[in-house]
Order: structure tokens, then C-alpha cells, then sequence
């Protein structure tokens, strides 16, 4: 009886995917419900929680620190998305081609992928220490600065955008140079052939071809921004002046420095949600201008 | 443009990809540089590019401020165990949702896949009660029993395991070969490729991994070496040749890995798009 029900199709089909289905319901789906119940209540983490209807969204309204916080991840995000897209996409462009040192070139843009949030923030507070960091020296001896960088509540956020620029980059040339090696060669021969320079080689070849990829690593980016937290940490706190309290770091503070559990689950839904409208908005323009090969 | 008036005698590409490397390069030259100098010579302005002498000592000094040995323990057990199960387990589901047909399959996998969408920081308050609950904060369990399997990696199985030949598993299972049989003995084996992708990135995402582990541990001996380190730098503040030995120390075996391992990882991310 045992033997039977264990060779039929349906049972040995929910016996593979137990452990999974355990886990991810545990620790995947069950707390997106109990996110938004959490939401709707006040909650310390430590005395019984009451029900507070919609009063966390209506004080997240009102509230001038999330609001600024949401100002800040959108500039950060308009900052960091744009620059590490289309830097990348001009570095691959530069790396895709048979030229000497392209081994050391390619390893100095991919090393950074394999340093850790932490590690690179704790770099980066040494190399734009404003008194003695090596940055304001060498852009010193070219006529700028100095800078406080992360010590100046106007820079700040944008040395953020660099540090974090510098620890992404590798991974997105990393999927152009992929997507560029899939290109066929006998299309760019071809295009030689008919006379196309390269701008309108570029222009109508490759460009189009790398629609997908640019496409996944806009959406991707986007949604890494939205959620920047370890480099902050690390670096600013959040600081000076909340210059860097992005939305992700005010989540933190509310839920685990002052307890606001139900306060911060619905930031996270506001980040939920505009995750969600972003990313579809992207993918809904993306389909009207990718170009799939079949 | 003439392209007869200007040429060089090495292509124009070096001009902009000599400086970028050396950019990219220079903050990790720059705390190799550092972890090896004096204190006094750090607190000098302009930065001594090249130290006078090299200075060990801030290597076992740094051992001495902090226990990076456990921090690197703990980091190995939890990114092991993950890993590990993140093979085992997305392989039993993978495999099932790609080939077997069982009730509520199709409803189940919508149901797994849409859990990618949701931020981590929107499940993360929920998840550290949970994992408090099961006694498991402070302990490394907190950190492996969430990350044992992931939707993601149940995915990226699915995906590979359909471009199989299914005649195959057919003939092991006409052999009379069980159903976990045909998985450890047909299946996984021709698929190394995925599995090795997954298992580069799992490594990847849990090694480096820090909001999690910062919101379930408090105590130092549970420390990862992203959580080790990032207390490290509270604790030495401004002790920059200290901070960066730590932070070279920390970082070295992953580096080493990456320049040796590089075609391998610079493969598996590009197959699915995903840094940790």
C-alpha cells in the first residue's frame, strides 16, 4: 500500500518539493501576509501589538523624515541607474574587441563585483577621508577640491552614487559582454559590407541587439537602488545631517532602533509598491522598444 | 573625421581603458598600501604613495583586536550549509516541477516564482520574529535555515532540467530506475553547468550577505566576516592601517578566488544576472 502510494506521480511530486515548499512558505510567504498585518497595527516587537487601521500610512504621509527619505532614493536612484547602464554599456563596447592587456582590463572592471558591500564602504571612508584620503590629494594635483565627500551633507549622496557606481559597474559589463558575444559576426560583416560606419553600426546593429540586456540591467538596477542599505551603513549612517537616510535606512531605523515595527512594515510596503509600479512601468516601455531575436 | 590624419601606433581603446582600470583598481591598491604602513605615516598630508618600510605588524595586531578566525569560521559553515542546500533542495523541486505531474503543481510554482518579486526588506520584520521564535537569534541557524533553498535557484533548475532529453530519464525509469534514481544518476549529472551557476552564486550572495545578519546577531562570536568587519571599523575608527590589514584579511580569499575562478564566476553571473 505504502509502495504504491510512494511510485504514484502525485505524491512523490509533493515529496520532492516538501523541503521547498516548508521553507519558502515559512520564511518567504507567510511573512509577506504578516508584513502587511504588521502594517495595520501598532507594534514594538515587545508588548502585545493594537490595531491601528490605516494610521501608519497616514503618519508615513505626513512625515517629513520618510518623505525626504523617498526624495533621496529616488535622486539616488536617477543618479545610479543612468550612470552604471550606460557606463557599462561603454566599457563592454571598449573591452569587445581583440586588443593587448585585455585580460588585466577586464579583471581591474570585474574585481570590484567580488568585494563586499562592507568591505568597499570601509574602503571608501578611507579613501575620501577629507583631511588625509588619497582622492582629495590626486584631485588636488588637477586643480579640484578638496571635498569632504562623505563628511559634507551637499556631497554626500553623490559619493555614495560613486562609491556604489564603482562596486556595480563589473556586473553589468559582465552581462553586456555576454549579451555582445552573442551578437552573430556574419550581421556585422555584413553591415561593413553594405558600407554602415560604425556609429550607424552601433546605432542600428548593436544597440538593438543589447535592448534585452540593457532592458534586465535597467529594471535590475532600479530595483538594487530603491534597496541600497549596506554602503550606507558602513559609511555615512545615514548622515551627516540624514543627507543619506535613503528609504531603506529609515525601514532599519523605525524597526530596529526604535521599535516602530508597524511603522516600518508599511514603509516596506511602499517599497513593495513602488518597486512594482517601477519595474512594470520599465518592462511595459521595454516591450515597445526591445528587440527580441527568435 | 579623416582616418588617415591621426594614427597611433596601439588602438585608441587604451587611452580610455588604461585610466578606468587604474580607477577601478586604485581603492583596492590603496588599502593593500595602507594595511602595510605606519600609523603615523597615514596622518600625513600628502598620502606617502609608497610607504617607507613595509610594516607587518598590522596584520597580527589586527588578529589581536578581533577574532577574524571565528568570523571566517562562522561565514564557512553558514555559506557552506547554504549552498548545499540550495543543490539539494532546488534539485528535488526543480526536477519535480519540470518533469513530474503532480495536484496544484502549476498554482504552487506561480506561487513560489511571485515570492521574487517581493523586497527582502518587505518579508525581513515577519522573518526575524519567526526566527525568534524558533529560538534560533544569535544563532548561525538564523542565518542558514532561511537561505537553504531559494525560489530563485528552484528556477533557474526548472529552467535547465526541460532542455534535457527526456528519452533519457524515460529509459532509466523503463530500467526500473527509481525517481530520485533517475535524478542523482541521469539528471544531476548532466547537469553540472546550472548547478555549478547556482552554487557560484549562492556562495556569492551568502558570503557577502549583511542586513540579514546584522538584524538576527548580537553577539560577537556570531559574527560573519561582513558583520566582523563592519564592527571592526567601529571599534578602530580612524586606526586606518589596522582597518584596512582586517579589511585585507577579510576580503584576500575571495579576491584570490575571483582573479583564479574568474572565467567560471564571469560565466555563471552572466547566466543569471545576479551579484550578492
Amino acid at each position: 500500500m505504502i509502495a504504491r502510494l510512494l511510485r504514484s506521480e502525485h505524491v512523490a511530486g509533493w515529496l520532492f518539493v516538501l523541503p521547498a515548499v516548508v521553507l519558502i512558505g515559512l520564511f518567504g510567504i507567510v511573512p509577506i501576509g504578516w508584513s502587511l498585518l504588521l502594517s495595520f497595527q501598532h507594534n514594538d516587537l515587545l508588548t502585545p501589538p493594537t490595531w491601528a487601521g490605516l494610521d501608519n500610512y497616514r503618519l508615513l504621509n505626513n512625515d517629513p523624515v520618510f518623505r525626504d527619505s523617498v526624495r533621496r532614493t529616488l535622486v539616488y536612484t536617477m543618479l545610479f541607474v543612468p550612470i552604471s547602464v550606460a557606463g557599462s554599456l561603454a566599457v563592454a563596447m571598449l573591452l569587445h574587441a581583440r586588443i593587448r592587456f585585455a585580460r588585466f582590463y577586464r579583471t581591474a572592471v570585474f574585481v570590484p563585483v567580488a568585494t563586499s558591500t562592507v568591505a568597499t564602504g570601509i574602503i571608501f571612508n578611507w579613501l575620501l577621508e577629507p583631511t588625509y584620503g588619497v582622492a582629495n590629494y590626486l584631485l588636488g594635483e588637477v586643480g579640484l577640491g578638496p571635498y569632504g565627500f562623505f563628511q559634507d551633507p551637499d556631497q554626500a549622496l553623490y559619493s555614495i552614487v560613486a562609491m556604489t557606481v564603482w562596486g556595480w559597474l563589473g556586473f553589468d559589463v559582465i552581462i553586456f559582454m555576454a549579451a555582445l558575444q552573442g551578437i552573430p559576426n556574419d550581421l556585422m560583416e555584413a553591415a561593413k559590407l553594405d558600407g554602415s560606419g560604425r556609429w550607424a553600426t552601433f546605432r542600428r546593429i548593436t544597440l538593438p541587439l543589447l535592448s534585452p540586456a540593457t532592458l534586465f540591467l535597467i529594471v535590475w538596477s532600479t530595483i538594487n537602488a530603491l534597496q541600497v542599505f549596506d554602503e550606507i551603513y558602513v559609511t555615512t549612517r545615514g548622515g551627516p545631517l540624514q543627507a543619506t537616510t535613503v528609504l531603506v535606512y529609515e525601514l532599519f531605523n523605525q524597526a530596529f532602533v526604535f521599535f516602530h515595527a508597524g511603522y516600518a512594515a508599511a514603509i516596506a510596503y511602499v517599497l513593495f509598491l513602488a518597486t512594482l509600479v517601477l519595474s512594470l512601468v520599465q518592462l511595459w516601455i521595454g516591450r515597445r522598444s526591445v528587440y527580441y531575436t527568435s | 573625421m579623416n582616418r588617415h590624419s591621426l594614427r597611433l601606433p596601439f588602438s585608441p581603446r587604451h587611452l580610455v581603458l588604461l585610466p578606468l582600470s587604474l580607477v577601478m583598481l586604485l581603492p583596492l591598491a590603496w588599502m593593500l598600501i595602507t594595511s602595510i604602513e605606519t600609523l603615523s605615516e597615514t596622518r600625513h598630508f600628502p598620502p606617502h604613495l609608497i610607504p617607507a618600510g613595509i610594516h607587518w605588524r598590522n596584520y597580527p595586531d589586527a588578529l589581536d583586536a578581533a577574532p577574524f578566525g571565528r568570523f571566517f569560521l562562522n561565514s564557512t559553515i553558514v555559506t557552506l550549509a547554504s549552498v548545499a542546500g540550495n543543490l539539494l533542495f532546488c534539485s528535488l523541486a526543480g526536477y519535480a516541477f519540470a518533469r513530474l505531474r503532480f495536484f496544484g503543481r502549476d498554482v504552487l510554482f506561480v506561487a513560489l516564482l511571485a515570492t521574487l518579486m517581493v523586497p527582502f526588506q518587505v518579508t525581513m520584520i515577519p522573518t526575524f520574529l519567526i526566527v525568534h521564535d524558533l529560538g534560533l537569534v544569535n544563532s548561525l541557524g538564523a542565518l542558514i535555515l532561511p537561505n537553504l533553498v531559494t525560489p530563485f535557484g528552484i528556477f533557474l533548475l526548472r529552467q535547465f532540467f526541460r532542455t534535457l532529453p527526456i528519452e533519457l530519464e524515460e529509459a532509466a525509469r523503463i530500467d526500473g530506475c527509481s525517481r530520485l534514481g533517475v535524478l542523482f544518476r541521469v539528471v544531476l549529472p548532466l547537469s553540472m553547468p546550472a548547478l555549478a551557476t547556482l552554487g557560484i552564486v549562492t556562495f556569492l550572495w551568502t558570503w557577502n550577505d549583511f542586513l540579514w545578519p546584522l538584524i538576527v546577531m548580537s553577539s560577537t562570536n556570531e559574527y560573519t566576516v561582513q558583520l566582523g568587519l563592519a564592527s571592526f571599523q567601529g571599534a578602530h575608527d580612524t586606526k586606518w592601517p589596522l582597518l584596512m590589514a582586517g579589511n585585507m584579511m577579510a576580503l584576500a580569499p575571495m579576491l584570490i578566488v575571483f582573479v583564479v575562478a574568474q572565467r567560471w564566476i564571469v560565466q555563471s553571473l552572466a547566466a543569471t544576472g545576479v551579484k550578492g
